[in-house]
């Protein structure tokens, strides 16, 4: 191992009232792989970008290869020899892949591109990498894995001292991505400095040297993987030292309990090529069933399968004991199921129709169009829910894009909890929004399954899960990897450790 | 009332009432769509004063203002079926061709008649041209809802093809028609007035009154304001895609008959020219934002009058036709200027600074909008 290519050192980076970075190191050394963790929030992407040039920092210094600089602009970071490739690949699909490797830096001669040099030069590229493809054909026709390699093969030509790689696999299959790792690891071989962002903790323990982790914009500390087990590190990003976690106060009824009879909701092996591994996984009445998971694990991707969000390609469904279909929202709905996305802004509520209208859409699209809602009726259901839920300002009137997050989410809770479901999903209720509303949507949670509700609750909180939960799935690296039952036993410790070691006890 | 005086004059409780009446027509979303109209009309009258007159002649009104209107009847109905389509956040530029196609179709029918003037054979007639018009919507809705092409690229093929099928149905003929009962529709009277604005006014109200009445207009909102959401809320959005492309063609059809019957003749390559963007922007002046979302039915029709209005004016002030286009498009592109808050806003400070010229724009902030910040997530 050769010393230090680029170092950086009390990076800190204050946007108006948010510290995005305090006092944070990074040290990157030719011929590795650095991993940097840390979970969302925690100023990854604001140090990368501190890192290219996006950013200027408030405080601290950038040194590279023993002479500081100071990038003002990516572009001028990848003269300097710092590269990125982001998650979402920046090529244009519609040119080819050797257009793509040379845009805006065509050989030529007397203005003239030379098309036959540019075309062999990119073929050599991508042999480097390992990869033979017709370079005239468009991008568009290979695969993300390849588009992705392209992308690198465009970094490394320009510049080739440090390669950032933003999320590179978050999209890729398996087989892509150890055809990327072996690309990776050639290279590291040639000397490279690789910066490697991913929320997969097996790839980062797979390719991986050292490890830094950042935890709300702090430096927790940087690692060699191999002296980390990966318990530690799941801990080191969450924040809580695994001896010192409290204990929860023991308000949860029993599994056994409400686990009696047939499931409401029984799904058997169902899967999604691509995007979730098919699992087993049933649901009662009145129960609270968790989904626990790193980001990017698999619980949105479980929780959007269940509501027939997306279609699943694997296995099958049966509510309340009985066979059934639930390939897309409308039947979900019909058969009692309510869906509050991740996302509320671009998934779940009409921007510019009142707050009215957002509560009624789902019960009024259950009726059919030619049924509307008697606007008394309206009101009242409305109204009833605005002051049960607190919604402010309690104006059904006002458009739903003026209120707060908080009030948002309620306003989406309001519509499914109008349509009296049998299960209600919930995904990430609780994301982004204030102390006081997230224990009101607690408590209703509880209140709601303590009146025969089953909710099926997704939150990157692992106390908030734990709290609420009669049992705890536990994904990891789009897969179920353990059923945990929420008994005295089951803390936050033990789940994390079902993270880490990917339900292998 | 507060005791300071800060506006109001103090005594005056009505002052205050008044304001407040004033505030809520200002703010009404129909107020500058109704201003430019009374605009253009007290343009028209101090003009020629004769333009507000109204004549009756044998039973029949005339005059001005009932020739806007009648002559206005096509491109409300089209607009109105662009309306809703717009409001899916679609477009359909193949109305004008629609109309020429139903249009041409029941000329090609009625010419056939050995007694054209027999209403029950234009009754069939009607029929006819109202099936390939709903049939063409069908089309366009398959292309967009169905097959998920851009609206704009899937309607554009109608927009073309349609006028080689209208003139494929009239076999490359003007086919003229001798038939009181078809002529009727546009230029037939009815309780003194003509029977076209019947038409228009009723299919405005069955639209209205639908859209308002059942859970339509706010299904049609909601998947023109947010696609996904609307589908995770449970609602089948290409069943309604495809519902507002085959109203927007059966709109457009409607035209056609009342195009086709005021000449008399059925002309495939002019019936209908470049209606849809009379159409479009009777339906932007009106309020309807081209990104989907709400819609205003009201709004569209005080649109179309106003275009109408424009295309009366140009000819009443005998303005050079070489450059009426020009006149219109200025007054179109100032009426949607003053329509847009950002702009009076403007318009409004340069008037508060007088000469003083803006202050040069500042270096650009160096921070970021925080929702580039990781944090936010």
């Amino acid at each position: 191992m050769t010393g230090a290519l680029l170092t950086l050192t009390g990076i800190t980076k204050t946007f108006p009232g948010v510290t995005a970075l305090d006092n944070v190191d990074l040290t990157l050394r030719s011929g590795e792989v650095h991993a940097l963790m840390g979970e969302n929030g925690a100023g990854k992407s604001t140090l990368i970008k501190v890192l290219t040039g996006v950013y200027e920092p408030d405080a601290g210094s950038v040194v590279m290869g023993g002479v500081p600089v100071r990038f003002s602009s990516p572009l001028h970071a990848q003269h300097g020899g710092v590269s990125t490739v982001y998650q979402e690949v920046n090529l244009c699909l519609n040119l080819s892949v050797a257009e793509n490797i040379f845009i805006g830096r065509e050989p030529r001669r007397l203005g003239l591109i030379r098309w036959s040099q540019m075309r062999r030069r990119a073929a050599q590229l991508l042999q480097r990498l390992d990869i033979a493809i017709d370079v005239t054909a468009p991008l568009s026709e290979h695969s993300l894995a390849i588009q992705q390699m392209v992308a690198i093969a465009r970094a490394i030509d320009i510049s080739a001292q440090v390669l950032i790689l933003d999320e590179p696999t978050s999209s890729l299959d398996a087989d892509e991505v150890a055809q990327l790792f072996r690309v990776m690891r050639s290279l590291r071989d040639q000397g490279m400095a690789i910066v490697f962002v991913t929320h997969f903790l097996d790839q980062v323990y797979e390719i991986s040297d050292r490890i830094t982790v950042l935890r709300n914009g702090k430096l927790v500390g940087e690692y060699r993987t191999a002296e980390l087990p990966q318990v530690e590190l799941v801990a080191k990003m969450i924040g809580k030292e695994l001896a010192s976690l409290e204990s929860l106060e023991d308000r949860r009824p029993s599994l056994a309990a409400v686990e009696r009879g047939d499931p409401l909701l029984a799904a058997t092996e169902v899967g999604r090529k691509g995007s979730l591994a098919p699992f087993t996984l049933t649901i009662h009445k009145g129960e609270v069933v968790g989904l626990a998971g790193l980001l990017g694990s698999g619980r949105t991707e479980l929780a959007r399968l269940l509501f027939g969000a997306d279609r699943h390609d694997h296995g099958r469904f049966a509510w309340e004991g009985v066979p059934r279909s639930i390939q897309n929202p409308m039947a979900a709905v019909a058969a009692g199921i309510g869906f509050s996305p991740e996302n509320r802004r671009t998934e779940g509520l009409v921007p510019e129709l009142s707050v009215r209208e957002n509560i009624i859409l789902a019960l009024q699209a259950a009726r059919g169009w030619t049924r509307p809602i008697p606007r008394r009726r309206q009101d009242e259901l409305v109204d009833k829910y605005i002051a049960a839920l607190d919604i402010r300002p309690a104006n059904p009137d006002v458009a739903v894009s003026n209120l707060s997050g908080g009030n948002q989410q309620k306003v989406l809770l309001a519509r499914w909890l109008i349509t009296e479901p049998k299960l209600l999903i919930l995904d990430e209720p609780t994301r982004g929004i204030d102390v006081g509303a997230k224990a009101e949507i607690q408590k209703l949670v509880v209140e709601l399954a303590d009146g025969g509700m089953a909710v099926l609750f997704v939150s990157a909180e692992l106390d908030e899960v734990l709290r609420l939960s009669h049992k705890v799935a536990v994904l990891r690296d789009r897969r179920v990897v353990a059923e945990l039952a929420n008994d005295a036993s089951l803390n936050e410790e033990s789940v994390m450790r079902a993270i880490a070691s990917g339900g292998r006890s | 009332m507060s005791a300071d005086g800060s506006g109001t004059r103090p005594g005056d409780p009505r002052a205050g009432q008044l304001g407040a009446v004033w505030t809520r027509i200002y703010h009404h979303q129909l107020f500058w769509p109704v201003a430019v109209l009374v605009a253009l009309l007290v343009l028209n009258v101090s003009y020629r004063p004769s333009f507000i007159s109204l004549t009756m002649l044998q039973g029949h009104l005339y005059g001005s203002i009932i020739d806007i209107i009648r002559h206005a009847a096509p491109l409300i109905l089209v607009a109105l079926g662009m309306t809703l389509v717009i409001a899916t956040r679609g477009i359909d530029l193949s109305v004008g061709a629609v109309a020429a196609i139903a249009g041409a179709m029941a000329c090609l029918h009625i010419s056939k008649q050995e007694d054209q003037s027999s209403v029950a054979g234009v009754v069939v007639a009607l029929l006819l041209g109202v099936l390939v018009a709903l049939a063409c919507g069908l089309w366009n809705g398959v292309l967009v809802a169905g097959m998920g092409i851009q609206p704009i690229i899937a309607t554009l093929i109608l927009m073309v093809a349609g006028r080689g099928v209208a003139q494929l149905i009239t076999s490359g003929q003007i086919i003229t028609i001798r038939s009181p009962a078809y002529a009727a529709i546009s230029t037939g009277y009815w309780l003194a007035l003509p029977i076209a604005i019947f038409i228009a006014a009723a299919v405005v109200a069955v639209v209205a009154l639908v859209t308002r009445r059942t859970a339509l207009g706010l299904i049609i909102e909601s998947v023109g304001g947010n696609a996904e959401a609307s589908r995770l809320a449970g609602i089948r959005s290409r069943r309604f895609i495809l519902l507002v492309y085959m109203v927007c063609g059966l709109c457009a059809g409607l035209a056609g008959f009342m195009l086709t019957a005021d000449i008399s003749a059925a002309d495939g390559n002019n019936a209908g020219l470049w209606i849809e963007l009379d159409a479009i922007l009777a339906v932007v002046i009106g309020g309807t934002s081209l990104a989907g979302g709400r819609f205003s039915i009201g709004g569209t029709v005080l649109g179309a009058l106003i275009i109408q209005t424009l295309t009366t004016t140009v000819y009443a002030m005998n303005i050079d036709p070489q450059t009426s286009l020009l006149f219109k498009a200025i007054v179109v592109i100032i009426v949607c200027l003053i329509q847009a808050p950002a702009f009076r806003a403007r318009i409004a400070r340069l008037a508060r600074w007088g000469r003083r010229p803006p202050a040069p724009p500042t270096p650009a902030a160096t921070t970021p909008d925080l929702h580039e910040i990781e944090v936010a997530s």
